[in-house]
């Protein structure tokens, strides 16, 4: 009888702390933008106690001090300058059919890239500024840009100029939808990959400030404010959908395809981590 | 046992050795690559949908394919394997970091 109590109240037990972990857990496991955003902020601000938030912007030029002057000297004259003219010249020149990308966006496109990228709604899905500018192309008769380089580059080149200083303002509106690409966006930036087994967070939170060979890797706080960049590497610029793939390919991992839902969610993601901190495209790297 | 029958039994011996080893390392037929190929071709399918191919995987199944076409089978049999087992350890890998990439999140 003594060990048929026992057995009964080691169950109860056992039940009352199944039911009692099972609100615990799920609430642990809801996404909370604004918690993970203010501790990835302090992770970085702690790690590096020296830098201002806004000088992470600067990627490994912030890194230390002789690569931040190789930096200063570099901005007399900007390696992104001859994209920087271009985009501004695309941008003013109307379409066939007379209408010009001003008209796709809000405030006639200047001064708007900390907006993106946002959570459409309507598509349930994250739009990206790259996307929407295809995206007016296509709307208006034009054929898309590739999303890597070159045009696509120039354009983005031109935005984010115009929004220098403008802090990244992402939202997530109370959509599930959107809390679910925040969340993917976050599962992917964590998640290793490729055959040398590395997530993006192996560099750009684990090891940020160190050589990977001759480069000094970025941190991911604010990593995506100076985009688009000119990349002594690439002997070019490049734009966000360029720095994902590669990464991806330099880990021995098959890219995914610019601007699929993954990349998408990721930018969304990494954009948000980095709210408050300014717009500083296009930047430079080594 | 007498001098020449201690020969004839080594000779058996060898001949046998020789035989086995043979019969070990027998040539690989275009129907074996073809099995080889399509089982690493399979499995690296099933990383396409987890969306977490290597990019290795695609380099030595191309390099199965160039043995294949030059008609050396052990070697595109041999690559076949090693992207098959390429292709399963990325499969591994989305697997298993469908829970373990919480453990590096800044929290």
């Amino acid at each position: 009888m003594r060990s048929a109590i026992q057995l009964a109240s080691a169950a109860l037990a056992l039940a009352a702390l199944t039911f009692g972990a099972t609100p615990f857990a799920a609430a642990a496991d809801t996404p909370d933008p604004v918690a993970d955003a203010k501790a990835f902020q302090k992770f970085f601000t702690e790690k590096f106690p020296k830098l201002k938030l806004d000088d992470f912007v600067n990627g490994p030029y912030s890194m230390n001090e002789d690569m931040h002057r190789q930096w200063e000297e570099k901005e007399q004259f900007p390696p992104y300058d001859f994209s920087l003219d271009l985009g501004k010249e695309m941008f003013s020149k109307p379409f066939k059919n007379g209408k010009s990308y001003a008209d796709c966006f809000a405030n006639q496109g200047i001064g708007i890239r900390q907006n993106y990228p946002f959570f459409d709604e309507k598509e349930g899905k994250v739009v990206t500024l790259e996307l929407a500018l295809n995206r007016c192309r296509e709307a208006n008769g034009e054929t898309p840009f590739s999303y890597v380089k070159d045009d696509m580059a120039a354009l983005t080149a031109y935005m984010a100029f115009t929004s220098r200083g403008k802090p990244f303002d992402i939202k997530i509106p109370a959509d599930p939808r959107a809390l679910e690409a925040y969340q993917n966006g976050k599962r992917y930036f964590y998640t290793r990959r490729g055959q040398l087994n590395f997530s993006c967070a192996s560099c750009h939170v684990q090891n940020p400030g160190e050589r990977i060979r001759a480069e000094v890797l970025a941190p991911a706080l604010g990593i995506l404010n100076a985009m688009p960049i000119y990349r002594s590497e690439w002997g070019g610029m490049g734009t966000i959908s360029r720095r994902f793939t590669t990464c991806n390919s330099q880990i021995r991992g098959v890219p995914l395809e610019p601007q699929s839902d993954e990349y998408r969610d990721l930018e969304y993601y990494l954009s948000y981590v980095s709210n408050g901190l300014p717009i500083s495209g296009p930047g430079a790297r080594p | 046992m007498s001098n020449k029958m201690l020969q004839s039994t080594r000779a058996l011996a060898a001949a046998l050795l020789i035989a086995g080893a043979t019969s070990a390392l027998a040539a690989s037929s275009e129907a074996d690559f073809k099995a080889a190929y399509a089982a690493a071709e399979a499995a690296n399918k099933e990383a396409a949908a987890l969306r977490n191919q290597w990019t290795t995987t695609a380099t030595t199944l191309a390099n199965a394919k160039k043995s294949a076409d030059k008609g050396d089978f052990d070697a595109a049999v041999a690559s076949s394997k090693e992207a098959e087992a390429l292709a399963k350890a990325s499969i591994h890998q989305a697997t298993s970091e469908k829970e373990a990439w919480k453990a590096l999140e800044i929290r």
